[in-house]
C-alpha cells in the first residue's frame, strides 16, 4: 500500500481546470518530483493535498485514510508537512520559535498547561526545545535561533522553512520548488538536503520547476502539462520524452 | 553572580537578567509603598484605578497583540464582568422569594465573572472569527455598542441608565474593604501580578506560539497543525476573561455602575494603550497602559486644577472653568496618530523585544 494516493483527482476553478483526472501514488521511503512548466498544475497538487482546496472530484488516501476535504490542520496532524512556493515564515518570531510551531502537532499541552505552566508543560517545552535545537543543528541554522526570521537572508529562510516542516516528524513532506530564487552553490545545497530528509526516514514529494534539478535526486517522476499528467517514469526516461521535450521547449520546438 | 541568583527564580522569572529582575522588584517595592507615603488617597484612588486599565489591556493584548485580531469593542467584556457581580452582589434583583437581592461572595465572583465574559468571548467569537481583518473590527464594534445599549434599555433588570447602586464591596477575613483606595490599590497589584505570570507563561507556551503563528500568518499556522479557529477562540475566551475580572473590581470599588462606564471610548483607551507601548510585548502594554491610566486620572484632572489655578490669577475665565479631562479621547486619538506615523512598533522598540528574546535564550532550560 503506498503511503500517498491520488485517485482520478480534478479540480477546476470555474471554467479552467487546473488538475485534471490524476492518478498517482507515493511510495514510502521515496524521493518523488513533480515537475512541469509554469502553471501546469503542480502548486494546485499540494493545496488539493493539504486541504485547502476540496477536488471537484477523486479522492486521496494517505496512509489508508481518505482525506480530502479534510482542514490543513487535520492533514498535518496526520503527518503530511509542507513548505510554500512563496517563503511563509512567521517572520516576526525567532528562528526556534518558528521551529517549535512547527512542532505544534506533536505537543499536547492544553490551554490551561500552558497558562499555568504546569509540570507537564515544562517538561514538554524542554524536550520540544531541544528537539527543535538539534533539528537546527542539523539543517545549519542553530546560530541564528535568536534570530528573527525576517533577518535571516533567503536562502537560509527556506532552510528554515524546511526545518520548520521536519519539526513535527511528518510521514510525507512536500516541498514547493524549495530552490526557487537561490543561487546555484544553495541549489546544490538544497538538493542535496533533499537526499538527506529522505535519509532521515521522510517520504518527499517535490515540486521543481528545473527539471534537471531534479533528475539526479528523484526516485520517479511525474510531468503535468496544462493540469494534465503527460509522463511519468525514472527520470531517464522521462527525460528524453518527446512529450515532456515539447511541453517544456514549447510545441513548435 | 545576580544572574546565577536569577535562575533559581520560579514562575518563569529565570528568563529575565539579573538586572531586569531587580528593576522589576524595585518598581514594586516603590508601588508597595506608595500608599503608606503618599496619604493622599484620591491619588492612590488614582493609581488604583490604573489597575482596571491595565488588566483590560492585558486581555486586549492577548487579542490584538500576540493573535493579530483587531477587536474594538472590547469594553464589551468589562461591562459584562461588571454587571454579572453586580447583579449577584446588590440588592438589584430583589424579590419576594429573596427580599435583600443576591450577596454573592466577591472573591467568588472574581472567577465566575471571568468564566462568564471568556463564555461571551466564545459565543461572540464564533460566528465572526472566521472574519478577517476589517470585517471582524466591525463586528466587534457593533458587539461594544450593543451591550451597554442592553444594559441600559433592559432596565427591568439592569437599572437602566442609573445602572446598579450599592454595589457588594470585598471582605477579607472580616476586613471590610469599604470606600478607601487603599485595599483596592493592593488587590490590583496582586491580580495583576498573577495575571503577568500567567501572560508570561502563554506567551512562552505552545498556545502563545500558535498565537503569534497566527498573526503573522494565518494560512501558514493552519498548515503547522494548529486548528486556528479554536486558537482565536481561546485568544478571545481569555482576552475576554481578564476584562471580566477587571470588571468585578471596579464594579465594587465603585459600589455603582452605569452603562456609560463602558461605551466606546473605553475600548479605544485600551487600544490606545497597547498601541502606545507596544502591541504583544509585555514591558510595552505594561507601560502603556499606566501612561494611559495615569494621564486619565491624575494628569488631566491635575493638569486642570493648575489651569484653574493660573486662569484665577491671570483673570481668565476660559482657564478657570477649563476642564481638560474632557479632552482626554482627543488626546488618544493624537496618540495613536502620532504612534503610528512615527513609532508603529510603539515605545519598546523591537530591539528591546530581540535583546529580551536573546536573554532567554541564556537560560539553562534552553541549553
Ligand atoms: N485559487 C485559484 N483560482 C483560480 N485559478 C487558480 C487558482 N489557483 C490556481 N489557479 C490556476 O490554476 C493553474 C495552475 O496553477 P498552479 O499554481 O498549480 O501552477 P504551478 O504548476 O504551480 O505553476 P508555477 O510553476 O508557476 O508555480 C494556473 O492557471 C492558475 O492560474
Ligand atoms: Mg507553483
Amino acid at each position: 500500500m503506498a503511503l500517498l494516493s491520488l485517485q482520478g483527482v480534478t479540480k477546476s476553478f470555474g471554467g479552467l481546470t487546473a488538475v485534471k483526472n490524476l492518478t498517482f501514488d507515493v511510495e514510502a521511503g521515496a524521493i518523488i518530483s513533480l515537475i512541469g512548466p509554469n502553471g501546469a498544475g503542480k502548486s494546485t497538487v499540494f493545496n488539493l493535498i493539504t486541504g485547502i482546496y476540496m477536488p471537484s472530484s477523486g479522492s486521496i488516501v494517505f496512509d489508508e485514510h481518505a482525506i480530502e476535504g479534510l482542514k490543513p490542520h487535520s492533514v498535518a496532524a496526520r503527518g503530511i508537512l509542507r513548505t510554500f512556493q512563496n517563503i511563509r515564515l512567521f517572520s516576526h518570531m525567532t528562528v526556534l520559535e518558528n521551529v517549535l510551531v512547527g512542532r505544534h502537532a506533536r505537543m499536547r499541552s492544553a490551554a490551561w498547561d500552558c497558562a499555568f505552566r504546569t509540570p507537564f508543560a515544562q517538561k514538554e517545552e524542554r524536550s520540544s526545545d531541544a528537539a527543535a535545537m538539534e533539528l537546527l543543528e542539523w539543517i545549519g541554522l542553530s546560530r541564528f535561533a535568536t534570530e528573527w526570521a525576517r533577518n535571516l537572508p533567503y536562502g537560509m529562510q527556506r532552510r528554515l522553512e524546511i526545518a520548520r516542516a521536519l519539526a513535527s516528524e511528518p510521514k510525507l513532506l512536500l516541498l514547493d520548488e524549495p530552490a526557487a530564487g537561490t543561487n546555484p552553490a544553495e541549489k546544490i545545497g538544497l538538493m542535496k538536503l533533499v537526499q538527506s530528509i529522505r535519509d532521515r526516514g521522510v517520504t518527499v514529494l517535490l515540486i521543481e520547476h528545473d527539471m534537471k534539478l531534479v533528475m539526479g535526486i528523484s526516485d520517479y517522476v511525474h510531468v503535468l502539462d496544462y493540469g494534465e499528467e503527460i509522463a511519468h517514469g525514472k527520470p531517464d526516461a522521462v527525460r528524453h520524452d518527446q512529450r515532456v521535450i515539447e511541453a517544456y521547449l514549447g510545441k513548435g520546438a | 553572580m545576580l544572574n546565577s541568583l536569577v535562575t533559581w527564580l520560579p514562575f518563569g522569572l529565570s528568563r529575565y537578567t539579573g538586572r531586569q529582575v531587580l528593576f522589576g522588584g524595585f518598581i514594586v517595592l516603590a508601588l508597595l509603598l506608595l500608599p503608606i507615603v503618599d496619604s493622599n488617597s484620591s491619588h492612590v484612588s488614582a493609581v488604583a484605578d490604573a489597575g482596571y486599565i491595565l488588566l483590560l489591556a492585558f486581555g486586549l493584548n492577548i487579542i490584538v497583540g500576540y493573535t493579530g485580531l483587531l477587536a474594538l469593542g472590547f469594553a464589551a467584556f468589562f461591562a459584562i464582568g461588571a454587571y454579572t457581580y453586580a447583579f449577584v452582589a446588590s440588592p438589584q434583583l430583589a424579590s419576594p422569594a429573596h427580599p435583600d437581592g443576591y450577596h454573592v461572595s466577591f472573591w467568588l465572583m472574581l472567577l465566575v465573572s471571568a468564566a462568564v465574559a471568556a463564555a461571551f468571548g466564545v459565543i461572540l467569537g464564533a460566528p465572526t472569527l472566521r472574519l478577517r481583518g476589517d470585517y471582524l473590527a466591525i463586528v466587534t464594534l457593533g458587539f461594544g455598542e450593543i451591550v451597554p445599549q442592553l444594559f441600559q434599555n433592559l432596565d427591568k433588570w439592569t437599572g437602566g441608565p442609573d445602572g446598579i447602586a450599592a454595589v457588594d464591596q470585598p471582605v477579607l477575613f472580616n476586613y471590610h474593604f469599604g470606600f478607601n483606595p487603599t485595599p483596592y490599590y493592593y488587590l490590583y497589584m496582586a491580580v495583576i501580578c498573577i495575571c503577568l505570570v500567567l501572560l508570561a507563561n502563554l506567551r512562552n507556551s505552545r498556545l502563545g506560539r500558535a498565537w503569534m503563528a497566527i498573526r503573522e500568518d494565518e494560512l501558514a499556522a493552519e498548515h503547522m497543525g494548529i486548528n486556528t479557529m479554536t486558537a482565536k477562540l481561546l485568544a478571545f475566551s481569555m482576552g475576554a476573561a481578564f476584562a471580566g475580572v477587571a470588571g468585578v473590581i471596579y464594579a465594587a470599588k465603585l459600589s455603582t455602575i452605569s452603562p456609560s462606564g463602558f461605551d466606546f471610548n473605553m475600548s479605544i483607551m485600551i487600544l490606545a494603550a497597547i498601541v502606545l507601548g507596544g502591541m504583544g510585548n509585555l514591558s510595552g502594554v505594561l507601560l502603556g497602559g499606566s501612561i494611559v491610566a495615569m494621564l486619565n486620572f491624575l494628569i488631566l484632572p491635575q493638569a486642570s486644577n493648575w489651569a484653574h489655578a493660573i486662569g484665577a490669577s491671570v483673570h481668565s475665565t476660559f482657564l478657570m472653568n477649563v476642564d481638560l479631562t474632557q479632552y482626554r479621547f482627543m488626546l488618544y486619538g493624537i496618540i495613536l496618530v502620532l504612534v503610528m506615523l512615527f513609532r508603529p512598533e510603539g515605545l519598546i522598540p523591537s530591539a528591546t523585544v530581540r535583546a529580551e528574546l536573546r536573554e532567554s535564550m541564556k537560560s539553562p532550560e534552553v541549553a
